[in-house]
Order: structure tokens, then C-alpha cells, then sequence
């Protein structure tokens, strides 16, 4: 165990090649998919909160549902939809790192916008009286709770990329784990220990942890500074 | 609950709605400012129904969103949607009246209370209000924001838009009021000139409610 650790603890030393192209793969395909994600899910969490119309209870239920959307469930979904026989398997993104982002997209966007749902209702308990005073459209208003809440929004987002960071079986299915491809920290962490080559597996798990640990540390000062910057 | 109100408000001047709590005096500012639908009844500007975006009102706790004072007070232009330059320049002439031209980059919600109140009107203001309704707007301020507040209520009505507020201050309905409107039980009871009203009341409810407050300095004339 203390030899494993010790490798692993070298690995990282020496910025191993094969683990930095991982790790940069990782960040690059769950980074992207969050963005795409968030640029889609959160105002859309911010326009349910915001909105009245029918069925919008059924709404909010369904969507609070999807955020604990199983990965391997979104990973058969998207996999049909791009294998040869799917509707888009002209595409050719099957075993991509594009499939990787649509999977890791569709996983993470409905959690984003239900987690901002619930941020924007809470804010929009104390302005929705002084946002119809001021004639502000629908529109205008999510808008400007999107502003409001963008620093407790971060948070959000966060849990989106730790969400697409951590999981295993969608990126498993659709990326096909080919080395040098579509290999990221989680996959090869499965492979690695899954063949008892525990030191690459080891070192990737600690570089995943500190990326999580690192993005909610800067989630919170952010937090600080926004409370002591702005009230 | 308002029941049975009956008013007609001239074009201009500054009209403060007086009576106990529960009367009504908030909830008739939100029926006026289109915040409440009456059950029973219209809000009408002279022949037809009031024009959204030509009726105001600041509450005594404005709600600033976490932003500048300068962001603020632009989002009372979003509806207008007006050329970026006009919107800079009517924003900062605004800010201006209010004192608070050297505080536009400033967090909002970290301004101290009357500088609060002095934004929300501001941001009530950039928009030319026809009407302004100002529910309770000194009610947490000391004695000198509260003149501050008041000396730019004077300014507003000077610029043409017609006011009607409420409070609790007699002496600030005294020192504002062009007419009072007396609402006792969601009912108005009493609509009169400022002077007469404090000199005469009519309505029994409006002498107890007078007496009450200052019952060593009220004396009305028979």
C-alpha cells in the first residue's frame, strides 16, 4: 500500500504524460459540457421559478427527479441516439470525446437548472413585488435574478462539474474508454484498478479530489467577497 | 381590505393617506398601483384605465438587487427601452438630484438607510412617473434623512408628478400634504384639505385618530 502510494505520489511529481493528457482531457469534456449546460439549464431553472403556468408543479417535480438521473441510464440514451442506427448516427460521434460532452451535457444540465430554480424562487420571494413595480417583462426579470444570483449560482454550476467530473458509466458507454481518446480520470481509474495497477489510478483519484476540492474552495471565497463586496 | 373606496384624486399636488394600521392605506397603493386587481371596481385615469409604465411606487423597504447604485436605478429604464447614451445621461442627472452622484459604482445594499430611500426614489424618478406612490417612505430613517426624503418628495411634485403616500408622522402628513385622504377599516371616511382636515375633522374616527396621536396639542375648532 505505502509502496502504490509512493508511485503514485511520483507519477504526479513528474507530470507524467499519459496522466496529463488524461486530466486535460477530463477538464476539457467536463469542463465544455458544463458550460453548454449551464448556458441552457440555468435559465431555464430560472424561468420555472418564475413562471405560472399549468402543470408547473408536475414541472418542478420532474426536473428535482433528473438531477439524480443515473449516468449509465443517460449513457444508453445517448449511445442509441448516436450509434449507426440512431437519429444522429450520421454524426460519427459515437466513442468521440463530442459523445462524451453530450452525454456529460445532458447529465448535468438538468441539475443545474433545478439547483437554480430553487436559488431564483428564494430570490424572487422578496423582488417579484418590486419587479412588477418597476414594469420589468418576464424576461427582463429572469434576467435580472440570473444577475442577482450569479454568485450563489457558482455554486450550481459547481455541483455540475463535480457531478460530470465524478461519474463514470455515461463517459464509459458512449467514449468506448479508448486510450489516448476518450480515456478520462474516472475511466481509467475504473480500468487501472480493475487490472490492479493501482499507482495511475491512485495519483488520477488525487488530482480529481484536489480539481473538486480546489473549485469549491474558490466557490467559497468567491461567495465571501460577493457578500462583502456587494451585501 | 378595502371596501367601499370611493376617490377622486385631482392632477396634482401631494395627497397623504392617513389611518390606523389595517386600514388599508397599503393596499389602496397597490390597487393604485396596479400591484393588487380590486375585486369590484377600476382604477381610472380621467376616462381610461391608468397606463402601466406612468405609475411608481416606492415601499419603505425597496428591494436593491446586488448591484451598483447605478445598475439600480437603470433597471427602472429596462421597460423604456432607451438609447444606452439617453439611459446614462438620465440615470446619472437623477442620481444627481438625490445626492448620490459620487456613489453610482457603490454597492447598493451596502448603502446606509436613508441613502437606501434616496436610491429607490431615484430609481422611481429616472422613469417620469406621472403618478408616485410612496408607501411609508421615512419610516426607518432619522429625523435628518427624513427631511432629506421629503425636500426631494417636494422636488418630484415640483417636476409634475402627483404624489400620494402614506405614514404614521402627523407631522410630516402636516408638513407634506396638500389633502388627506382618512381611511378607517378599508373605508375612506374623510377627503379634505390638509388644513381643514388637521383644523376640523369631520369623522369621528379622524378626530379619535388625531387625538390619539397628539392629545395635548389638538384643539379643533367648533
Amino acid at each position: 500500500m505505502g509502496a502504490t502510494l509512493v508511485e503514485a505520489v511520483a507519477l504526479l511529481a513528474q507530470f507524467e504524460s499519459r496522466l496529463l493528457d488524461i486530466v486535460v482531457l477530463s477538464l476539457q469534456v467536463s469542463g465544455t459540457a458544463v458550460a453548454i449546460g449551464a448556458l441552457v439549464g440555468l435559465p431555464f431553472g430560472a424561468w420555472v421559478a418564475v413562471a405560472r403556468f399549468p402543470g408547473r408543479g408536475a414541472a418542478t417535480v420532474a426536473l428535482n427527479g433528473m438531477m439524480g438521473l443515473p449516468s449509465v441510464i443517460v449513457g444508453v440514451i445517448v449511445y442509441l441516439a448516436l450509434s449507426r442506427s440512431g437519429p444522429a448516427g450520421s454524426l460519427g460521434l459515437l466513442f468521440t470525446p463530442s459523445a462524451m460532452v453530450i452525454a456529460q451535457t445532458v447529465l448535468t444540465a438538468p441539475l443545474m437548472a433545478a439547483l437554480a430554480r430553487q436559488i431564483v424562487e428564494d430570490a424572487w420571494r422578496d423582488y417579484e413585488t418590486e419587479f412588477s413595480a418597476l414594469h420589468l417583462t418576464r424576461a427582463q426579470s429572469v434576467a435580472t435574478l440570473l444577475y442577482d444570483c450569479r454568485y450563489s449560482l457558482v455554486v450550481a454550476v459547481l455541483a455540475g462539474l463535480g457531478r460530470a467530473m465524478s461519474e463514470v458509466g455515461a463517459v464509459m458507454i458512449v467514449g468506448g474508454n479508448i486510450d489516448g481518446f476518450t480515456r478520462v480520470m474516472t475511466t481509467t481509474i475504473a480500468l487501472e484498478t480493475s487490472k490492479g495497477d493501482l499507482p495511475l489510478a491512485i495519483a488520477l483519484g488525487i488530482v480529481l479530489l484536489t480539481v473538486v476540492m480546489l473549485l469549491n474552495a474558490l466557490a467559497h471565497v468567491l461567495r465571501g467577497w460577493a457578500m462583502r463586496r456587494f451585501g | 381590505m378595502l371596501a367601499g373606496v370611493d376617490l377622486e384624486l385631482g392632477s396634482e399636488g401631494i395627497t397623504v393617506v392617513l389611518g390606523p394600521n389595517g386600514a388599508g392605506k397599503s393596499v389602496l397603493l397597490r390597487v393604485l398601483a396596479g400591484l393588487q386587481a380590486p375585486d369590484d371596481g377600476t382604477v381610472l385615469w380621467g376616462e381610461r384605465a391608468a397606463p402601466g409604465n406612468a405609475v411608481a411606487i416606492v415601499f419603505h423597504q425597496p428591494a436593491l438587487i446586488r448591484a451598483s447604485v447605478r445598475a439600480n436605478v437603470q433597471l427602472a429604464l429596462l421597460p423604456l427601452a432607451l438609447p444606452r447614451t439617453e439611459r446614462g445621461a438620465r440615470v446619472q442627472r437623477v442620481l444627481a438630484r438625490v445626492g448620490l452622484e459620487h456613489r453610482g459604482d457603490d454597492a447598493a445594499r451596502l448603502l446606509s438607510g436613508g441613502e437606501k430611500q434616496r436610491l429607490a426614489l431615484a430609481r422611481a424618478w429616472v422613469a417620469r412617473p406621472r403618478l408616485l406612490l410612496l408607501d411609508e417612505p421615512t419610516a426607518n430613517l432619522d429625523p435628518t434623512a427624513t427631511e432629506t426624503v421629503e425636500q426631494l418628495v417636494r422636488e418630484i411634485r415640483t417636476d409634475g408628478a402627483r404624489i400620494v403616500m402614506t405614514t404614521h408622522n402627523l407631522a410630516q402628513a402636516l408638513r407634506l400634504a396638500d389633502d388627506i385622504v382618512f381611511l378607517d377599516r378599508g373605508r375612506v371616511v374623510e377627503q379634505a384639505p390638509a388644513e381643514r382636515f388637521f383644523r376640523r375633522p369631520q369623522a369621528p374616527e379622524a378626530k379619535l385618530f388625531l387625538q390619539g396621536e397628539l392629545p395635548w396639542r389638538i384643539s379643533f375648532e367648533s
